[in-house]
């Protein structure tokens, strides 16, 4: 199990849940499992968001692997000028 | 001011720039230099409404005049083959059944001459029927504002709401319990602060040559922060295969975030398939003024909560932006990063994303970040001056470091905000007199950065000299800071190596130049690409020894035996092993593909003197110096550069850029002479100092640098005009009549 943190507007869509204990060992498990628990936070997910582990930022990366020792987050996909 | 150990050879160097010859010379070919035979000029007919419903468009008179060889309309884009995440991008491309802002296309011509051109835009009869508008953000907000999208319901809002709105995206950040940490602080600060809407100003107009054939592919050459963007997105909008359509960027006159999108593109294309010809498009100033991407005008609230000696106990803030015609805002990052900077046990920000009738919001460097840390930064300046506190050691006291959880969420690893805080203690600006009239201000600042998708090639040439091969646009000096790297990796002389960017056919695909992205994650790959290449050098010098290829190694440029036991043989060089390529297996490349991660956050602190003339309200800038973190400036001179670019484009922002509406909803200063930007005899040399905290997410420790340098300097001049002028500016510009005002109000005047 991994515990992932959700931006607060994003807990909204998640029954309120700013955390949340989820079965996954990678990116890929991770969003698609985030999607059938909390079917909220669906839209958002496929919009597309950026996954911090351990404070670095991943953009669509599916195999990145993820342990209960990381800190993850789901943040707004990260963009820049 | 540094910490990293590793003595670098090339890395940290400042040789002349490898475009420099070409662009002094005005041979470096930009956007507008192109041409093809036969190319026809292509010319677009914009609303002079800001809100308006098009009940019909008559291009039969128009498309009758000899001379016009194609137009088109929103309905010359099949609209239910492109991908909903385009949708946006089309109806701004072209409007379709309402033009939502002043400037907002509504058809093209292609002819044979610009005159021809010109003539047939006015034979095109569009019915409007105009609608009310609105383009001030607060107003856009309002329950009876009008409404520019009828399906535009807030989203992330719990309940759902259930009437349409202008807001379409609410966002939430913190953590801890606000109310808690309020009640815990001695002094509270809570201001009000508004900035206008800024362009990015970049000197060279949109500008693209497009030649459909006939068996349906396409060229296009344009000016592009990323070209494989474009490809992707004009290929979905002209409903192409990706394959089909191959983009070359050319030479690029800025961009700043603006050219992350497109505009023209896909209308030179349409153009051009419905004509049969090239097609050039080349916007004018007014046209990129009145319907490119602008940034946001914004309306915030900050609340600050300390305690007697300058803890942070609480930090709130409210961030409404306005998006443009689709809402398209980077307000999340003004919330999430508005904070970022300091060691907050309690923290909340919301931002709301507004439509409102402007054009479409384009990226703007550090998009959202500037503005937020304006308010953000000016409350902070306050509170230290409340507490009796120094500037600078306030911040000190509450600086995010490693292992701080920021106010957006994760836990920072390595950071360098402290050291460019002491580092701006330490420089004698810092304690330099001011005279009447003038007052220091100070303001520090974050950004994300981010890595993406990157894909290079590197070729190793009979000679010995190298061309490497990569598919992002250079728009801050990338090339130098990739040859530099390469030249370090491999070992060879920075003379001996030749960048290009090459077309979207040559390579994987590339995300955009942004997000400070470029020399981090195009370096990363053609480091792993020289590697490829030693390993593949090593194994011809082993071949040529007749020796395992385990038993050579790569040792300053030559390829070595490993050890005694190899043999003896005398180091083959760089250029012995690329000599003798086509006997030993044929041609030496090496390539890497990656998803670049681990990007590393950038901060940086700025110190900048004003003088305030108290008769007109002009504001001088007598000195300004920043101080920012690069992790490991690769080319310093082009580090330097970014820095200095970020604190013009700030003061500019700061002080006199803002786009002025008329009652009637349109733009009212869409040309430099009107939209003030600040010029060289605005300017003192804007002093720069690199600290290197490096990014442990990068084998030199580079982090990106091109961002940080704008999120500062409104703030940081903001807060100096304040001491100066001896009243609170809580609104951008700070333009000679406002402050004039501001003085005269605090006065009683």
């Amino acid at each position: 199990m991994v515990k992932v943190m959700l931006w607060g507007s994003l807990a909204a869509l998640a029954e309120g849940k700013p955390e949340l204990e989820i079965e996954a060992k990678n990116i890929k498990q991770l969003l698609q499992r985030l999607a059938e628990d909390h079917p909220g936070l669906k839209p958002v997910l496929e919009k597309g968001v950026s996954v911090s582990i351990d404070g670095m930022m991943y953009n669509d990366a599916w195999f990145e692997e993820i342990s209960s020792e990381n800190e993850i987050c789901i943040l707004p996909r990260i963009e820049g000028g | 001011m540094g910490k990293q150990d590793r003595d670098f050879k090339a890395v940290g160097t400042r040789p002349l720039r490898p475009d420099g010859v070409e662009k002094v010379t005005g041979r470096a070919k930009f956007g507008a230099d192109l041409s093809a035979p036969g190319m026809l000029v292509g010319r677009f007919l914009r609303s002079p409404h800001a809100h308006a419903r098009i009940r019909s468009i008559d291009t039969s008179k128009a498309a009758a005049l000899p001379g016009v060889k194609a137009v088109v309309t929103g309905d010359s884009f099949d609209i239910t083959k492109v991908s909903s995440g385009n949708h946006d991008t089309l109806a701004n491309v072209m409007a379709r059944d309402k033009a939502l802002y002043e400037g907002h296309a509504v058809a093209a011509i292609a002819a044979i001459s610009v005159s021809i051109a010109r003539k047939a835009l006015k034979l095109i009869e569009v019915d409007y029927e105009v609608l009310p508008h609105v383009t001030d953000v607060d107003e856009a907000m309002a329950a009876d504002a009008p409404l520019l999208h009828e399906n535009m319901f807030t989203a992330n809002l719990t309940p759902k709401p259930t009437k349409p709105s202008n807001i379409a995206n609410f966002y939430e950040f913190g953590h801890g319990d606000i109310e808690a940490g309020f009640a815990k602080a001695d002094v509270i600060i809570e201001r009000s602060f508004k900035t206008a809407a800024t362009h990015q100003g970049y000197i060279e107009p949109h500008a693209c040559l497009a030649n459909m054939t006939q068996d349906g592919q396409g060229e296009l050459w344009c000016c592009t922060q990323g070209h494989f963007m474009v490809r992707n997105v004009c290929a979905d909008l002209m409903g192409m295969e990706i394959s089909k359509l191959r983009v070359t960027a050319s030479e690029i006159g800025g961009g700043f975030g603006g050219k992350t999108t497109v505009f023209i593109d896909p209308v030179a294309l349409m153009l051009s398939k419905l004509a049969g010809k090239p097609v050039k498009i080349v916007m004018s100033r007014e046209e990129v003024f009145k319907a490119s991407g602008p940034t946001s005008s914004t309306s915030m609230r900050i609340k600050i909560g300390a305690t007697n000696d300058g803890r942070l106990t609480a930090c709130e803030g409210e961030f409404n932006y306005q998006g443009g015609a689709y809402a398209d805002s980077p307000v999340q990052f003004g919330a999430m990063s508005a904070f970022a900077c300091y060691d907050l046990e309690h923290v909340k920000t919301v931002g709301y994303d507004v439509a409102a009738n402007r054009p479409k919001n384009v990226a703007y460097r550090a998009p959202g970040a500037p503005m937020a840390a304006f308010a953000v930064e000016s409350v902070m300046a306050e509170m230290a001056d409340r507490l009796g506190l120094d500037q600078l050691e306030f911040r000190l006291k509450n600086a995010a470091t490693e292992g701080t959880r920021s106010s957006y969420g994760p836990t920072y690893n390595s950071v360098g905000l402290t050291e460019t805080i002491k580092a701006a203690q330490s420089h004698d600006h810092y304690s330099a007199p001011l005279g009447a009239n003038q007052g220091r201000g100070i303001a520090s600042g974050f950004w994300f950065n981010f890595g993406g998708q990157t894909a290079v090639s590197l070729n190793v040439q009979e000679d010995g000299t190298v061309n490497v091969t990569v598919g992002t646009p250079d728009i801050g000096g990338s090339r130098a800071s990739m040859g530099l790297m390469v030249a370090e990796e491999l070992g060879i002389e920075y003379d001996n190596i030749r960048c290009i960017i090459a077309d979207t056919s040559s390579l994987g695909y590339n995300d955009v130049t942004d997000g400070s992205r470029t020399t981090f994650s195009s370096g990363l790959a053609l480091i792993n690409a020289a590697k490829d290449a030693k390993a593949k050098m090593c194994a011809r010098a082993a071949r040529i020894w007749d020796i395992p290829a385990e038993a050579v190694e790569w040792k300053d440029g030559c390829v070595q035996p490993a050890g005694a036991n190899a043999g003896e043989f005398e180091p083959m060089s760089f250029a012995e092993i690329a000599a003798n390529a086509d006997n030993t297996g044929g041609p030496i490349a090496g390539h890497h593909e990656i998803n670049a991660s681990g990007a590393g956050v950038s901060f940086g602190t700025h110190m900048v003197d004003v003088e305030v003339d108290p008769d007109t309200g002009y504001v001088k800038i007598l000195r300004y110096t920043v101080v920012q973190d690069a992790g490991k400036a690769v080319h310093p001179a082009y580090v330097e550069g970014q820095y200095q670019g970020g604190a013009v484009q700030g003061i500019g922002w700061a002080l006199n850029e803002e786009y002025i509406y008329g009652e009637d909803g349109r733009l009212q200063n869409a040309g430099f002479l009107d939209y003030r930007m600040p010029v060289a005899s605005d300017l003192p040399m804007i002093d720069t100092v690199i600290v290197e905290v490096p990014n442990p997410g990068h084998p030199y420790g580079v982090r990106g640098v091109g961002e940080t340098s704008i999120v500062p300097p409104m703030a940081a001049i903001a807060n100096a005009v304040s001491q100066a002028a001896g009243v609170r500016m809580t609104e951008l510009p700070m333009s000679p009549p406002r402050v004039l005002k501001a003085m005269d109000d605090a006065k009683g005047g």
